[in-house]
């Protein structure tokens, strides 16, 4: 197939081609990458079409993100080759890379926080007159761009004002300024709330319409049957199949990507509540810039039964799961825990009296990129026997209860010894879990305890969630995803504002009503 | 051969370093062999001259520990040298001021009061930090020339020694740490203080709850661990440790506190630290290497007619390429060189 004959063209050139079926915009040849023992990618073949979405999927850990570094020159293959248009590529960095017209938005944004969003698109690449960066030259290439793609912004924002989804928006544009004609993202939606995530992939969508490849990683199969033109699947670091959306269905995919049937929906019983273990009463809580983010919360959770707070991101989850779990100062009102008041009281105090916490911020909080997996396991249980007696670790019995839980939870590579920074983003979010799911608690704050969680590990966490709710724990979910509230609380607690502003049983609850509530505040 | 690959850049380093130093000398119209030649027969060819060695070598273990040890919990104590005079003339006070006390009693007293007296010197800039938000390397500075005026103070005052010269009297021959032949027994001491580091840090909650500290303050607060508490604690870990370099310096070296003495012994502990790139065993070799050029230096000058400040040269160039390591990894480029960086770099809060 001669398509290197094909023009190097821009993207309004190219589309002119779009459906002049196969002509890959990129193409990976037998690619494999082994990471000391952990073969994390073998004999890869993968294409990438011009004014294509192309969804991939697979398994935590089968080697996706390796896959989109190694295209991006992150890191470099063993062995195989990268074509582009044809020619083989030598890639020796993200450098590279975009010299080649080919983009990457990574789930941790890589913004500059104090600078305004035309700096940060311009970044490197700098409009300049007289030799000075030419800041309203900047900002109107911004406007251009965001008109262009319906990626609505104000340019002289300050990234560190903005939310997560916005930022992303700064990341997509920044490719866009750079004219790539392939625009990888690992992971996108994770961070997006669903209304953000639909709108993402409307804008991905039309990038495919004016001739840009679109690469995107997710776990989501709502969103590759809704958004994807063509549809690979990873599992193990090998590529399992290759279809389109009008091939396959949810169900197919999901078992495709872990090699057997998988529950789409939970199965699961009634719930016996019991007394009250988690009151929330008039509580007042500031955000980092002082403003008021939470105004008087009246909440509760008893044991026994699942409590799923559903809400916009930004309306004060993340500071009501900060000062129940002793993260964040409280303004006034209180937090009682079986009967004894909490609010104020340090995060190991708090831990110790019973409370679990998945946080939603795994690399921020949850993990320690460069302690062992082992060491990650007991992170706030080091101190306890048996993991260590009179202050003197006790390496043995850390190692063993971090074996068990990598067992259990199934985290691969099954290396205890292994930094948690080389850990896929899944891995790692099931190392976190693991070590939450294994104290003796009374309650469990879980604050999107599946992100970047593949399906088949959904189910799994979803089940302990249940189990644990059996076991007569009190669980208070937080969640983006609206279907995760719905499908595993047996009440739904829509937060608004700072507010709760309803608190319903789960048992035949309208869905759109609580989209409505979420959005709105009030009902109708 | 695990230590082979972290050990790998430093030891290219210092490679590095000496044959550039090679070049300077030939082209300074010296003989590189000779000079080289001179600077290991004043360091290394006899227990006299190995006896200077590890000498000067042990007040430079324990600067290098001081910083390694405070930036393994994220902070950078630039106040090594406040913390070591502190250390150094308390030492001298407690050697000087009691008498007919056994030498085993005496001499550890004495520099167990020198090491707390750095202790508390270096908890102040970890007070400030934790409870202002201070930044250390601010604070230490500041607190060094506090600490040097104050020791003036009392070397020319309350502490002054009878004469004319403002220093104290000499300590008392209980409180001296003797030389062993030419074996200098303070350097027992610092090798013990550089595995007790790499114990503390290694094996013990109170190391694991630095280095949570030190490598994500916001995980290791959601662990529990109150920050605040661990960077004074770190702080004042660190001061004890420059504390005693000073203690040993005046009860081993020079017999009393003189001002001005070791000036910039502080801030070798920095180079130190980096060569060691902050690994408490990893000070011990590092502190060798430079307490040998020091110690050579002189008979370089001597023997191979080179101005001592060769050694200063190379000492810099070592530090050049430690401190960027990518002219070291230039050398590794067709191997795989670790893909994710997990250390934050220095300086930073
Ligand atoms: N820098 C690294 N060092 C060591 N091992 C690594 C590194 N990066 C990835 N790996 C390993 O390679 C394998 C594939 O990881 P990768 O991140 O590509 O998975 P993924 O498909 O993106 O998973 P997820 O859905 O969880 O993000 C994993 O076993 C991981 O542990
Ligand atoms: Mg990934």
């Amino acid at each position: 197939m001669p398509d290197h004959l094909l023009p190097l063209g821009s993207p309004t050139a190219v589309s002119d081609q779009v459906g002049v079926a196969a002509s890959p915009a990129l193409e990976v040849q037998g690619v494999t990458k082994h990471f000391g023992d952990v073969v994390a990618n073998e004999d890869v073949n993968f294409r990438i079409e011009r004014g294509r979405v192309h969804a991939l999927l697979g398994e935590n850990g089968a080697g996706k993100s390796t896959l989109v570094n190694i295209i991006f020159g992150l890191y470099q293959a063993d062995t195989g080759e990268v074509r582009r248009n044809g020619e083989v590529m030598n890639l020796t960095g993200p450098r590279d890379a975009i010299a080649n017209q080919i983009g990457m938005v990574h789930q941790h944004f890589q913004l500059v926080p104090v600078l305004s969003v035309a700096e940060n698109v311009v970044l490197g690449d700098e409009p300049t007159r007289h030799g000075v960066v030419d800041l309203d030259e900047a900002a109107a290439v911004v406007r251009r761009l965001s008109e262009r793609f319906g990626l609505e912004i104000d340019p002289q924002a300050l990234v560190e004002d903005l939310p997560i989804g916005i930022q992303q928006r700064v990341e997509i544009l920044r490719a866009l300024y750079r004219e790539v004609d392939i625009l990888i993202l690992d992971e996108p939606t994770a961070v997006l709330t669903p209304q953000e995530t639909s709108h993402l992939l409307e804008v991905l969508r039309g990038l495919a319409d004016t001739g840009v490849a679109v690469v995107f990683i997710t776990h989501k199969l709502r969103e590759v049957i809704a958004v994807a033109d063509e549809i690979t699947v990873m599992r193990r670091g090998r590529v399992v199949g290759h279809t389109t959306p009008a091939d396959t269905d949810e169900s197919d995919l999901a078992s495709m990507m872990v090699g057997r049937a998988v529950e789409l929906r939970l199965k699961r019983t009634p719930a016996s509540p019991g007394d009250q273990v988690l009151t929330v009463v008039d509580l007042v809580v500031n955000d980092d810039r002082r403003t008021r983010a939470l105004n008087g919360i009246n909440l509760d959770v008893r044991a026994g039964e699942v409590v799923g707070v559903a809400g916009v991101e930004g309306n004060g989850q993340r500071e009501l799961v900060e000062a129940i779990t002793g993260l964040r100062g409280v303004v006034s009102g209180s937090i009682i825990l079986d009967g004894e008041e909490i609010a104020g009281r340090s995060p190991r105090q708090i831990s110790t009296m019973g409370v679990a916490h998945i946080p939603e911020d795994r690399e921020k909080f949850g993990l320690i990129g460069a302690h062992t997996v082992a060491d990650n396991m007991v992170l706030n249980r080091y101190h306890h026997h048996p993991y260590s007696s009179h202050g003197i670790r006790r390496p043995g019995a850390v190692d063993d209860e971090a074996a068990r839980l990598v067992e259990e939870f199934d985290v691969r590579p099954p290396n205890i010894a292994a930094m948690v920074a080389t850990l896929s983003g899944g891995n790692k979010q099931k190392v976190v879990a693991a070590r939450e799911f294994s104290h003796e608690s009374k309650v469990m704050v879980a604050a999107q305890p599946t992100r970047g969680i593949d399906i088949g590990n959904i189910e799994f966490i979803h089940r302990r969630l249940i189990e644990y709710r059996d076991a007569g724990m009190a669980i208070l979910l937080v969640s983006a995803e609206l279907d995760e509230v719905l499908g595993v609380s047996d009440r739904v607690a829509v937060i608004y504002g700072g507010l709760i502003v309803s608190c319903e049983p789960a048992e035949g609850i309208d869905r759109d009503r609580v989209g409505h509530l979420m959005l709105s505040g009030a009902d109708g | 051969m695990r230590w082979l690959k972290p050990a790998a850049v430093p030891l290219i380093a210092v490679g590095l370093a000496l044959g550039i130093g090679a070049i300077v000398l030939a082209v300074s119209g010296a003989n590189p062999i000779e000079a080289y030649g001179a600077l290991i027969d004043g360091s290394l060819s006899s227990q006299k001259t190995i006896g200077r060695t590890l000498e000067k070598a042990t007040p430079l273990i324990m600067g290098g520990l001081a910083v390694a040890f405070a930036f393994r919990a994220g902070l950078f104590n630039i106040g090594g040298q406040g913390q070591l005079v502190v250390g150094g003339i308390f030492a001298a006070a407690v050697g000087f001021g009691f008498e007919g006390l056994p030498w085993i009693i005496h001499a550890p007293l004495a520099l167990l009061v020198g090491a707390v007296a750095g202790a508390a010197w270096g908890s102040i800039a970890g007070l400030l930090k934790a409870t202002s938000g201070a930044h250390e390397v601010i604070t230490t500075i500041m607190l060094n020339f506090v600490a040097l005026n104050l020791t003036d103070w009392l070397a020319s005052n309350s502490w002054k020694d009878e004469g004319i010269l403002s220093r104290t009297p000499a300590v008392e021959e209980s409180a001296v740490i003797p030389l062993w032949g030419s074996f200098p027994t303070g350097f027992l001491v610092a090798v013990a203080a550089s595995f007790g580091c790499w114990y503390l840090l290694e094996r013990t909650t109170l190391g694991f709850e630095i280095r949570s500290v030190g490598l994500n303050g916001d995980a290791a607060r959601y662990a529990g661990i109150s920050v605040q508490r661990i960077i004074v604690a770190t702080m004042a870990i660190s001061g004890l440790l420059a504390g005693a370099g000073g203690a040993i310096e005046t009860q081993g070296v020079i017999g009393r506190y003189e001002p001005g003495f070791n000036a910039g012994l502080g801030f070798n502990g920095i180079t130190i630290a980096l060569l060691a790139r902050n690994h408490p065993l990893g000070v011990i070799p590092a502190a060798l290497l430079i307490g040998a050029m020091e110690a050579g230096g002189s008979m370089m000058q001597f023997n191979a007619d080179v101005a001592p400040e060769i050694t200063d040269i190379i000492e810099a160039l070592m530090l050049l390429f430690v401190a960027t390591p990518i002219v070291v990894r230039w050398f590794f480029s067709h191997q795989e060189i670790a893909e994710v960086s997990v250390t934050s770099g220095w300086g930073s809060s």
